[in-house]
């Protein structure tokens, strides 16, 4: 597969009468994502007239806007504009966040597919996944679900079949090169390693996320009865 | 903080909403809210309510609620029979209620979707800005679900009628069982070249699955362009985003969803959405393609229109 490019000026693309797309190259990769969140942090901080909403993800930045107050000619003008700019504003310096993580067992129903289909044991599933640093390059599907760049390419697994109805909330899961957790208590097809303890949403707390798109993840291995502690525990 | 209602029977799908919730969809929280905004400004209208006020959205089969204090309700949207200890009211006005009564909501013959507005609106905790219920996060309305037998409600404070208010039968909007929507090509236009000539060009039936997360249809399969890949890297998504799954059947995404990994075609213009939100399963959509100016001038009209009404008490 060739690299993915970053693109040297935005593409637009048009997302109803209510959306403009920006796209900043044609592939995940972690430059473009860069971009793409630089792009959203100046949008903030300095919001053209009729910005309502932006939402970065992989390689693209939404800017939904209000039609009586712009257009989206004029939106691409004044993005451009601030593109130019990029360097004025910083980016936000990402956190590293731990996430203890019980993989296995009921925990992690599908740890044994993932090892047997990589001729693993399980004890190496966990050793690789919770030995490297991930970077979340957007938040979305459910509140606060991370899609988690940098799985090592010894654990790319494909979805289930058939997704399940109900998998339960804290779930740690893998789909092809992407890991990522369940905050909620939802239907996916992701092949499930483990369970972490933490509300990873929680809207009763100050702030309802632990994290933002552009922080680190590491996943800590712990046991049943850690997990049970922290469950007991979690903030 | 007293209860305006106690619920007897909950309806088939019976939620608290509100304008939605702005602001949180890079965090994967999707903008939820009323899916008709105009029957849903009208119904608080009708009660002397600021138009975005917390009210109950009722799916086909509307609840059974006993009143606990005295309030003005009216029920927009859908046609549907609407009783208040037997005697029916009517939809499109205001009806004066007292602690005791039962208001009954029957089944909708026409439309799918239809907004209960209460004296001063329906009180739940604000949750990221908004009342709304947001189900598939378990966040907003009351504990984050739809309503059950035996919840109660409570209203924020609001001053009663000084007279009733009805909305005229010439401003009331008819549900048909086939509707046009217009959408605007794009994002994905080049993953799509005769998919354009199927979707402008062929009637699509609203199956069984529709809800508040979107609405699959069914007809003339929409190919994708020869070469193009069946998905592409997940990007956020808009409501009346038609999106082309692998089985090249159109889902019209609407305020439940925050990313999406599959082409999209087209997306159907904000003002015809809640019209898409009244179909039920078996009725038609015909797809208009309009360009985006014309697109931002209907925008304008349905705020002008939606203004007009304000103005009317």
């Amino acid at each position: 597969m060739p690299e993915p490019r970053v693109f040297p000026r935005a593409r637009y693309r048009i997302a109803g009468d209510r959306g403009l797309l920006a796209e900043y190259g044609d592939g995940i990769d972690p430059e473009v994502n860069r971009r793409v969140r630089a792009m959203a942090a100046v949008l903030r901080a300095r919001p053209p007239a009729g910005v309502v909403e932006v939402v970065p993800t992989y390689r693209s930045l939404l800017v939904t806007y209000d039609p009586l107050e712009t257009g989206a000619g004029r939106l691409r003008e004044a993005i451009d504009a601030l593109e130019d700019r990029l360097g004025e504003i910083p980016v936000p310096e990402p956190r590293t966040v731990e996430i203890p993580v019980c993989y296995g067992g009921a925990y992690g129903p599908d740890l044994g597919f993932v090892a047997e289909t990589h001729d693993l044991a399980e004890e190496d599933v966990v050793a690789i996944h919770a030995g490297t640093l991930y970077q979340i390059y957007m938040i979305g599907f459910t509140p606060g679900f991370p899609f988690l760049g940098g799985l090592d390419p010894r654990l790319h697994t494909p979805r289930l079949d058939t997704p399940r109805t109900a998998v339960p909330a804290g779930s740690v899961g893998i789909a092809n090169d992407q890991t990522g957790i369940y905050p909620v208590t939802s239907p996916g097809g992701w092949r499930l390693i483990g369970r972490t303890p933490l509300k990873l949403f929680d809207p009763a707390r100050a702030d309802p996320f632990l994290y933002r798109a552009g922080d680190r993840i590491r996943f800590v291995a712990i046991g049943e009865d850690a997990f049970r502690r922290l469950g007991e525990d979690a903030p | 903080m007293t209860a305006a209602v106690r619920v007897v029977r909950p309806g088939a799908y019976t939620t608290v909403q509100d304008g939605g919730r702005v602001g949180f969809q890079h965090l994967g929280v999707p903008v939820s809210g009323a899916l008709d905004p105009f029957a849903f400004r009208v119904a608080n209208l009708l009660v002397g309510n600021p138009p975005g006020r917390a009210v109950l959205e009722v799916t086909i089969l509307g609840p059974e609620l006993e009143v606990l204090a005295p309030a003005d309700l009216a029920v927009a949207g859908a046609q549907l029979d609407v009783r208040v200890n037997g005697e029916g009211v009517g939809c499109w006005r205001s009806f004066r209620v007292a602690p005791g009564d039962v208001v009954s909501v029957g089944q909708a013959t026409a439309g799918c979707r239809a907004y209960l507005a209460v004296t001063g609106g329906f009180d739940v905790p604000v949750v990221m800005g908004s009342r709304s219920t947001y189900a598939g996060g378990a966040i907003g309305g009351l504990n984050g679900r739809s309503l059950r037998a035996g919840d109660e409600l409570a209203a924020l404070p609001g001053a009663l009628l000084a007279r009733p208010r009805e909305l005229p039968d010439r401003l009331r909007p008819d549900y048909p069982g086939e509707v046009g929507l217009r959408a605007v090509r794009g994002p994905q236009d080049e993953f799509f070249d005769e998919g354009f000539r199927r979707l402008f060009g062929e009637p699509y039936l609203v199956t069984p699955k529709a809800d508040r997360m979107g609405y699959r249809l069914q007809g003339a399969p929409v190919p994708l362009a020869p070469g193009r890949p069946r998905s592409i890297v997940s990007e956020p998504s808009m409501p009346g985003g038609v999106q082309i799954p692998p089985d090249e059947q159109p889902i019209v995404l609407l305020v439940e969803q925050t990313v999406g990994g599959y082409a999209k075609i087209a997306t159907v213009v904000t003002p015809d959405l809640g019209r898409l939100a009244q179909t039920t399963p078996g009725d038609r959509v015909v797809f208009e393609e309009v360009d985006l100016d014309a697109a931002h001038g209907l925008y304008r009209e349905a705020v002008a229109r939606s203004r007009t009404i304000e103005d009317l008490w």
